[in-house]
């Protein structure tokens, strides 16, 4: 896979913090599974973290804690280990490396128990279409896949807030340039754009929002009370 | 990256090194030899640290002390999986933190934050070389982040620390989003190059 946009800096910096929205987290996850760089920028950052916790000042423990921690590492023999085994065992099924998406991305995986071909897709508007995704109570942010025809157009619109979106298939073009599989779109509030699909087969994204997405043109404004981003 | 640069800091970590080395070493007694007495010591160093972390994320102090259990059953049951990380044995404890305490405030079961050594390829284990460079690094970071300009260091404090969003920051220090983000930025720039500079 060829990437070409990235998250920005200061997106990767709070993912590293842990302080990213859970909508925004799962896109990166799903970048950082396929880009090294990105990786390496996190794994950085992380090394604030830790000097962080290394400088912390201590907090008492409750009576008996490392005890009780001794109890459970007899009882509990590794369940981790067994969730990563099912990682593993998804890799492999699909024979891909796994530097590769197979199928989906496997910080999808875990929301949407579905190949993407049997996703049920929700018409918006002629061309596009959207599949929520469910996140969990305390989120902030919400997550869906858009579908958008080989072609089309959307209209221009501006973002309330943070918008993040992941290309899983296809690929579009507006004035930042070509985003294809892999690429991130990384938009703040303010940023307009007019995407246009360019690939020969429909655009499948996955988008991140924090706030409601809002259309400019007259389009755009029928459009916005459908589309709900 | 000049000679004379790297100089001063590999000075500093041979007065250093015994403790941040032995943390590399603890961990792979724990993971060769299923070492509870390491495990031990990893644990009197850090489980105090970790709770504080957690209370200061706004969690009482039972959850906190739960939290910190359960990040280090995990660095127990995950301790041969650190080769992979290649990062520092603290940076390492620090993401397995966040991510519990991620977990705890979604309470649901979908993990949307995989580890990055879960996602490595290379199986190589950290040489003692590269155990010193990763120690110099810390040291680096640690130097760093001490000596930012106040106003960078408290958006990184306030990230790390605190756990706060870009835009909680903002709104805490009622600055723009866009000076959040320049101030990260320029504390990550310097943070970066000179770990570069230890490589
Ligand atoms: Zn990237």
């Amino acid at each position: 896979m060829n990437i070409n946009h990235h998250p920005d800096e200061t997106t990767l910096i709070s993912y590293a913090a842990g302080t990213l929205d859970e909508a925004f987290a799962v896109i990166v996850s799903c970048h950082l599974q396929i880009c090294e760089t990105c990786r390496e920028t996190v794994r950085t950052a992380e090394l604030i973290g830790g000097t962080h916790l290394e400088q912390s000042e201590e907090v008492p423990l409750s009576q008996g804690s490392f005890g009780r921690l001794l109890e459970k590492i007899s009882v509990e023999p590794s369940t981790e280990i067994n969730n990563q085994q099912s990682v593993g065992e998804l890799t492999l099924k699909t024979k891909k490396p796994k530097h590769e998406w197979s199928e989906l991305p496997l910080a999808l995986q875990s929301y949407l128990k579905t190949n993407i071909e049997d996703i049920k897709w929700k018409r918006l508007a002629p061309g596009v279409s959207h599949h929520p995704i469910t996140l969990s109570e305390n989120a902030n942010s919400s997550l869906r896949l858009l579908r958008i025809a080989k072609g089309k157009q959307m209209p221009e619109h501006g973002h309330n807030g943070h918008e993040l979106t992941l290309i899983l298939q296809g690929a579009y073009q507006d004035k930042f340039g070509t985003f294809a599989k892999g690429d991130i779109a990384d938009l703040d509030t303010d940023v307009e754009h007019q995407p246009k699909v360019i690939s020969e087969e429909d655009c499948i994204c996955l988008s991140a929002t924090e706030a409601p997405t809002k259309f400019k043109s007259l389009l755009g404004r029928i459009l916005q009370p459908i589309v709900g981003i | 990256m000049y000679v004379q640069d790297k100089s001063i800091p590999i000075r500093r970590v041979d007065v250093t090194k015994n403790e941040t080395t032995d943390h590399h070493e603890l961990l792979e007694l724990i993971a060769l030899n299923r070492d509870k007495e390491a495990f031990e010591q990893l644990f009197v160093h850090f489980a105090p640290k970790i709770k504080a972390l957690m209370m200061k994320q706004s969690s009482d102090a039972d959850t906190a002390e739960d939290l910190m259990q359960e990040t280090m059953l995990t660095v127990w049951n995950k301790a041969d999986k650190f080769s992979k990380y290649r990062g520092s044995v603290s940076a390492w404890i620090f993401t397995i933190a966040r991510n519990k305490r991620i977990d705890g405030y979604r309470k649901q079961g979908t993990k949307h934050y995989h580890d990055i050594e879960d996602l490595e390829l290379s199986d190589d284990a950290t040489d003692s070389e590269e155990q010193v460079i990763s120690n110099e690094r810390d040291r680096m970071v640690s130097d760093i982040s001490k000596s930012l300009p106040p106003e960078q260091k408290e958006i990184i404090e306030m990230s790390f620390v605190n756990e706060l969003s870009q835009t909680e920051i903002s709104k805490t220090l009622g600055i723009p989003l866009g000076t959040v983000k320049s101030r990260m930025r320029l504390a990550y720039k310097k943070l970066r190059k000179s770990v570069e500079d230890v490589l």
